[in-house]
């Protein structure tokens, strides 16, 4: 029988070991505005429901409680969830072996069980004393990377950065399917401001090399930014309400609620005049369920909408042209940032709906330097991949690729819906008539008469492309009021909801890059 | 001193505001024509209009100053 001086000691340990760091180390966290490790775990558990492995790691170094890392399950949203969440009041959150020996065990559990794995980091990197031990073995670091690859799809994975994550250590959100960024606390960066300074002879600041803000709206590398710990880790519990354990399952389908009462009517939101902007915002809470839009990469080419959200409860991943930003034109980062919105929500079985509204792919010498032509096709590869149901609705105009990219009819949408008015083309019309009659507008020399014939030929171009002539060609399947859409999505994403597609045979696809 | 810069290449069709204009964050200051789009540029903070540096028809690439706030 176990004397009382055994479990005494036991419970003297483990609580020793869960105030993780030196009080002068929580002291920093307070200054920071952060909190400690256990905290943000009460905070995104929904109870005190909490199973976890290696809290006595490297024990017997006396100063590196749990060796700087919790690992362990709790649940979210009634759904088990594994967790990895860095200490950074040990050694600022840096990894030892047994920091990444414990983080490769709950990627393997996470694995078994397949359950959502999130990784709440807060970590200077590599212990450089430890080296040997965790950088370059089978069980080291990388074999971190390989798990979350492996792992890509499997599971919802998700990263909640509330501090540094430096070099290799930056990887992990980059194999995140979501990343959440706190403002001013989280960085990213593979060479810090120093070493920049050392190496290349740069001058900068963190917040400008890699600062939660930048990577949220310039560089892409961040989806969410949250103001503070509360509102990241809120984000995480949000976000995770619309996705199922695994790819084997289904996502959750919450309670159905009408569109937000404040909305505007949708008729009155889009403009009949094709070249005035108008905000896509707007449409999309007249759309949805109140409340249920939970944008992704917001700050990040804005010209281009991602989000999920819910039609009658249950989730749909939205991409929408933004005419108010760009003109809804799709540009280099657009492009990337629609292809990984698609691949998401098809990973996990949640329907798409493509509003368009695009003139196009943006022309000129800077985008074409910048490969929009290769950074297009990853849109329209994931888009033409994707086999969840997949509506697209011509809000007011589909011209060139960019009808292609927002799920046009050759990509085997089950349906390509377009509200009155809507207009598809190879491009417009005073773009088509300049295209079409350049020679013959230039050598009309009474500038009255010019004008006449091109709002001649405008005019039989609009009546080519007209809605009712490319509906009874069987181009679009069926023309919408603006009033009847949520319900005419409602009712088809019903129907296809049965649909069960495999794209094709093969190992993989050649990724466009 | 603050910029406002393009957000794409394109053609300058309308300046909102005059030199000494108070502006928001957010307002619309200049309204650019690009692939057949009426694209606003907005001020992304506010401020006082110190410079407006283009004229209606001039071309505009993407990131250049198109106003500069005080």
């Amino acid at each position: 029988m176990l004397s009382n001086h055994m479990e005494e000691t036991l419970r003297q340990r483990i609580a020793q070991v869960e105030k993780g760091g030196d009080a002068k180390y929580h002291a920093k966290l307070k200054e920071q505005n952060k909190l400690f490790v256990r905290d943000r775990l009460k905070l995104l558990f929904d109870d005190d429901f909490m199973v976890e492995d290696g809290l006595f790691a490297n024990f017997l170094a006396g100063d590196l409680p749990a060796d700087g890392v919790v690992t362990a399950i709790g649940r979210v949203n009634g759904q088990t969830v594994c967790v990895m969440a860095n200490d950074s009041t040990v050694k600022a959150g840096s990894w030892g072996s047994r920091t990444v020996e414990k983080i490769i065990r709950i990627q393997e559990t996470a694995e078994k069980m397949r359950v959502p794995l999130i990784y709440l980091v807060d970590s200077a990197g590599a212990r450089i004393t430890d080296q040997l031990e965790m950088f370059p073995g089978r069980r080291g670091a990388g074999r971190i990377f390989y798990n979350q690859v492996k792992l890509s799809g499997k599971i919802p994975q998700i990263c909640i950065l509330f501090g540094p994550s430096a070099a290799g250590g930056a990887y992990i959100p980059a194999f995140c399917d979501i990343v959440i960024m706190v403002d001013q606390n989280a960085s990213m960066y593979l060479g810090s401001p120093r070493m920049a300074e050392m190496v290349i002879g740069e001058k900068v600041t963190l917040e400008e090399l890699g600062g939660a803000r930048m990577h949220c709206s310039v560089s892409g590398c961040g989806d969410v930014l949250a103001a503070n710990e509360e509102e990241a880790i809120l984000a995480a519990r949000r976000y995770l309400t619309f996705f199922p354990s695994n790819y084997t399952e289904r996502p959750p389908v919450a309670e159905p609620k009408a569109p937000n009462p404040n909305a505007r009517d949708i008729a009155t939101i889009v403009p009949e005049n094709q070249n005035a902007p108008f905000n896509m915002h707007d449409f999309i809470d007249a759309l949805v369920d109140e409340g249920s839009f939970f944008e992704i990469k917001k700050l990040f080419a804005q010209e281009l909408i991602t989000g999920l959200a819910r039609l009658d409860g249950k989730p749909v991943g939205i991409i929408a042209n933004q005419p108010r930003v760009k003109g809804g034109v799709l540009f280099v980062d657009s492009a990337d940032k629609a292809a990984r919105f698609i691949n998401l929500c098809d990973a996990f079985h949640i329907p798409l709906l493509f509003l368009a509204d695009v003139p196009g792919f943006m022309i000129g010498t800077a985008v074409e330097r910048a490969g929009i032509i290769r950074h297009g096709a990853k849109m329209i590869s994931a888009m033409a991949e994707a086999t969840v149901p997949k509506i697209s609705v011509v809000v007011r105009k589909a011209y060139g690729a960019g009808l292609y990219a927002m799920a046009g009819p050759a990509f085997e949408p089950d349906a390509c819906l377009a509200l009155p008015g809507a207009q598809i083309a190879v491009m417009g019309p005073e773009a088509a008539v300049n295209a079409v009659y350049s020679n013959k507008i230039q050598a009309i020399e009474d500038p009255q008469e010019r004008q006449a014939f091109i709002m001649e030929k405008r005019r039989e171009y609009q009546q080519d492309i007209d809605l009712y002539l490319l509906a009874s060609d069987l181009i679009v399947d069926a023309i919408v009021a603006p009033s009847g859409l949520r319900q005419e999505l409602i009712n088809r994403f019903a129907v296809y909801a049965s649909k069960r597609q495999i794209f094709t045979d093969r190992k993989h696809p050649v990724y466009p890059v | 001193m603050k910029h406002v810069t393009a957000t794409m290449a394109g053609t300058v069709i309308n300046v909102l505001v005059n030199i000494g204009d108070s502006v928001n964050a957010g307002q619309d200051v200049i309204v650019m024509e690009s692939m057949k789009m009426e694209v606003p540029i907005a001020a992304e903070t506010g401020g006082k209009v110190a410079e407006v540096k283009v004229n209606v028809g001039d071309f505009v690439n993407e990131g250049d100053t198109v106003l500069v706030l005080e």
